[in-house]
């Protein structure tokens, strides 16, 4: 194990993969602009802070939704277009309960159903908030669950399991018009402004080297929410002959079919798992956010496809870790280049990451 | 399929006879039902206009996608980047020089709108193949969220300050940022005309139309002349994908389609075939952003969402991939029915209940039908929201497509590899068999 040696080896590894030399280069690049901007003084220890850990929402959230298109990528083998919609759709269910919950006797029964559609409520003047109106929260995230469940159930049982046999390609085009009519019939229903959804939640300034990190009570909300569901589902496709049945079918759904599992009822069970997981998704993402428009869930969805397929396909820790390494980038981005670009920068990140390793981080697993 | 091409057999002039009818078809109605409504001749006439110019634009879009799609099978859904790119360094190529007080921020290069042109398409095939070089190894899907996101990507960049003015060969010159980029070149017709100087003659051409339109011609001549100019191009695109898709260059391009492992082991390099079919398809997609734009007056970036790249795609389908002429009349049908139709079916309505009153949001309008089972202000704010609506119906189109018809009107109709026409009747007194030459002469 000489000297010689290990530098034939670097050679080699250079010479097979010059994308990951290159990509390290870049990574030890920006690392060392960063250290030097810290150690200059020219960034601060705690303004990195601040945008990692809102990366690190963000990421969770990308990674949740991203955990429902994972699996009907993986199991029923297209690019699910429409998913972004489902996010936005449970986002609405959700948040007309919470503020039908929150505002009942206070406001008209049907501007709080349409999410206080042309300014008629707000959610600042009904207090909502995690720590204000904790109940009207939790039905809010449980409705928005159940509404995802039965819509995607809904589309899944009308317009794509007529075609369930169809190439991926096909479905892809049929989930582009699911994703066009669910989004501009919200758009119909709920109205096309942009309108804040929760007062000023309460936040605690944690130290960190030479300034504060702000952490409010929505972020947290979102820690618990999302670690807990993740786990659960972890859970529940390792545990359970569901989970199994799963792994079968993203392999290879002939042969699962005819060892017996029954595939159309797991389908249905990707749907509802899926489902619920976006539109809870959706929900938390709005919580957060603070503001609720129709377009939402259609701009986070390359995002989330950013990260899925950096996670690869089908796995669901590859669609969490992917989520994560999105959110950071978009978020963490803005020290190197002007914040115009940061979601360019984490749709660059994708692309860069597909042409040196196609197959994603966690590949060669599916469904677990 | 046999049906629809026995009618385009029966049609005196085959395919092109097939979309001359159709096109008659779709002014005929759009005509009667302004005849019907009692329009001024005017009104008539811009009508028809904005209907040629839309028919035109999404016909070659349809084309060029074609190309893409129907040809070599690449799912390109970033068609809105390639045609921001046209059109975005046509503008920098061609707008005149900033001067400080006048109506621009910026400048451009001062260059004649042929260069700026050709500039715009060059970009934009250029980015086609930095896109092509690395993606086409990827599966049909990643290409197409390769593709999305490259083209939000271009989105993103022109919106941002940092492009929004900069120095390029010592001029202030620039993309306008979100604000948007005034197109204050040489009218393009002026300039076309100009070109064989002929321009003093277009305007009196103009004049004489002051017997049908009293009151200031020049818009209304000027929409219909560029919407004539733009089926000249739609026809030049057509020649020019026939004849590629004839080709033996074509001919491996469908190859690809059908089976791209068979094509590669015929030892055709299937990469440089698939990088050349996308940017050439890329440079028309550019060309087409140019000409949807240039006259406008004004372009911003929020205008290049990825709606219209699925806009385009809904034209294909439903004339069918695979066919340059299905490709054409799906965007005829698209334009026509789905894009302009309700926006006409709006006016119309506007026309007969003129004093009614859409109610601003969905509560207000569906109140009255709870409460005393009134349907009226929902039915107008329905009309009202008709530009919403009609995505959705877009999206409840493309389900029933894919579901019931996923070729579309003329899909993937057979077409014969043989350089010569292989027909009894067409082979009678055809003699030249020099291949790849002759076969398309007939439909032209």
């Amino acid at each position: 194990m000489g000297i010689a040696e290990t530098y034939t080896r670097g050679r080699q590894f250079a010479v097979a993969r010059p994308g990951s030399v290159l990509l390290a280069l870049v990574g030890i690049i920006l690392l060392y602009d960063l250290l030097s901007g810290l150690a200059t003084g020219q960034t601060s220890f705690s303004s990195v802070g601040s945008l990692v850990w809102d990366g690190l929402m963000r990421g969770l959230v990308i990674g949740l939704a991203g955990i429902g298109l994972s699996m009907t990528y993986s199991i029923l083998n297209f690019a699910n277009f429409a998913h972004g919609d489902f996010i936005t759709a449970g986002a609405f269910s959700g948040w007309a309960t919470t503020y039908l919950v929150a505002g009942l006797g206070r406001a008209d029964v049907g501007a709080l159903l349409l999410v206080g559609a042309g300014g008629s409520v707000f959610g600042g003047t009904l207090g909502i908030g995690v720590t204000g109106t904790p109940l009207a929260v939790v039905a809010g995230a449980l409705v928005a669950g159940v509404a995802t469940v039965v819509l995607s159930l809904g589309i899944d049982r009308l317009v794509f399991k007529p075609i369930r046999d169809e190439d991926g390609i096909t479905l892809l085009i049929t989930s582009v018009g699911v994703a066009f009519a669910l989004r501009y019939l919200m758009q119909f229903v709920f109205g096309s402004s942009v309108r804040g959804t929760t007062s000023q939640p309460p936040s605690i300034s944690l130290y960190f080297v030479d300034g504060v990190v702000r952490i409010n009570a929505h972020d947290i909300a979102l820690v618990v929410v999302a670690g807990g569901l993740m786990l659960a589902v972890h859970l529940l496709l390792q545990m359970t002959k569901l989970g199994k049945a799963m792994r079968a079918m993203a392999d290879n759904e002939d042969l699962a079919q005819i060892t017996g599992i029954p595939t159309e009822r797991v389908v249905r069970s990707v749907w509802v798992i899926g489902g619920g997981l976006t539109g809870v998704a959706g929900y938390m993402f709005i919580l957060w956010k603070g503001t609720l428009g129709f377009n939402d869930g259609w701009l986070l969805l390359l995002l989330i496809f950013a990260a899925v397929i950096l996670g690869g396909i089908g796995s669901i820790y590859g669609a969490i870790v992917g989520g994560l390494a999105i959110g950071l980038t978009a978020s963490v981005s803005v020290i190197w280049i002007p914040s115009a670009f940061a979601r360019a920068a984490a749709f660059a990140v994708m692309i860069v990451l597909l042409l040196v390793k196609p197959e994603g981080i966690f590949s060669g697993r599916s469904t677990a | 399929m046999s049906v629809r091409d026995d009618v385009s057999a029966r049609l005196p002039g085959g395919d092109a006879g097939l979309i001359v009818a159709v096109l008659l078809v779709i002014y005929a109605a759009y005509v009667l039902i302004g005849v019907g409504l009692g329009y001024s001749l005017r009104g008539q006439l811009n009508t028809i206009a904005v209907l040629t110019f839309y028919i035109g634009v999404f016909a070659m879009l349809a084309l060029a996608l074609n190309l893409h799609w129907g040809y070599t099978g690449l799912f390109n859904i970033g068609i809105v980047g390639f045609m921001a790119v046209g059109i975005y360094v046509m503008a920098l190529v061609s707008k005149p020089l900033y001067e400080s007080g006048g109506a621009a921020q910026v400048g451009g290069l001062g260059l004649p709108l042929v260069v700026g042109i050709i500039a715009g398409m060059v970009a934009a095939a250029l980015l086609g193949l930095v896109i092509a070089l690395p993606a086409l190894r990827l599966r049909a899907d990643y290409l197409a969220i390769v593709t999305i996101a490259m083209s939000e990507i271009v989105r993103f960049s022109f919106l941002s300050g940092e492009l929004q003015q900069f120095q390029l060969l010592g001029e202030r010159v620039g993309f306008g940022g979100g604000s948007g980029l005034i197109l204050d070149f040489t009218d393009p017709l002026e300039a076309f005309f100009g070109f064989f100087g002929l321009w003093d003659a277009y305007l009196g051409f103009v004049d004489s139309f002051e017997v049908l339109v009293p009151n200031n011609p020049k818009p209304v001549v000027d929409g219909l002349v560029y919407g004539v100019v733009l089926l000249f191009f739609v026809a030049a695109f057509y020649w020019l994908l026939k004849r590629t898709g004839e080709s033996p260059f074509g001919r491996v391009l469908k190859a690809i389609r059908e089976d791209e492992d068979v094509a590669n082991s015929l030892g055709k390099n299937t990469n440089r075939f698939k990088i050349k079919a996308f940017m050439l398809g890329c440079a028309l997609m550019g060309l087409a952003g140019i000409l949807w734009l240039m006259t406008s007056g004004a372009v911003t970036p929020n205008f290049f969402r990825p709606r219209i790249t699925f806009f385009v795609w809904i034209a294909l389908i439903i004339g069918g991939a695979g066919s340059n002429t299905g490709s054409v009349l799906g965007g005829a049908v698209f334009a026509a029915l789905l894009y302009q139709g309700p926006r006409y079916l709006k006016n119309l309505v506007d026309t007969v209940l003129p004093n009614a009153d859409a109610p601003s949001g969905f509560g207000p309008a569906i109140a009255p039908l709870i409460s005393n089972f009134d349907p009226a202000p929902l039915f107008f704010y329905t009309i009202d929201s008709i530009r919403q609506l009609q995505l959705v119906f877009m999206g409840l189109v493309l389900i029933w497509l894919m579901h019931n018809r996923p070729e579309g009107m003329l899909g993937y109709r057979k077409e014969t590899a043989a350089g010569i026409p292989l027909t009894a009747a067409r082979a009678r007194g055809t003699a030249e068999t020099d291949g790849g030459e002759s076969g398309g002469g007939s439909d032209e």
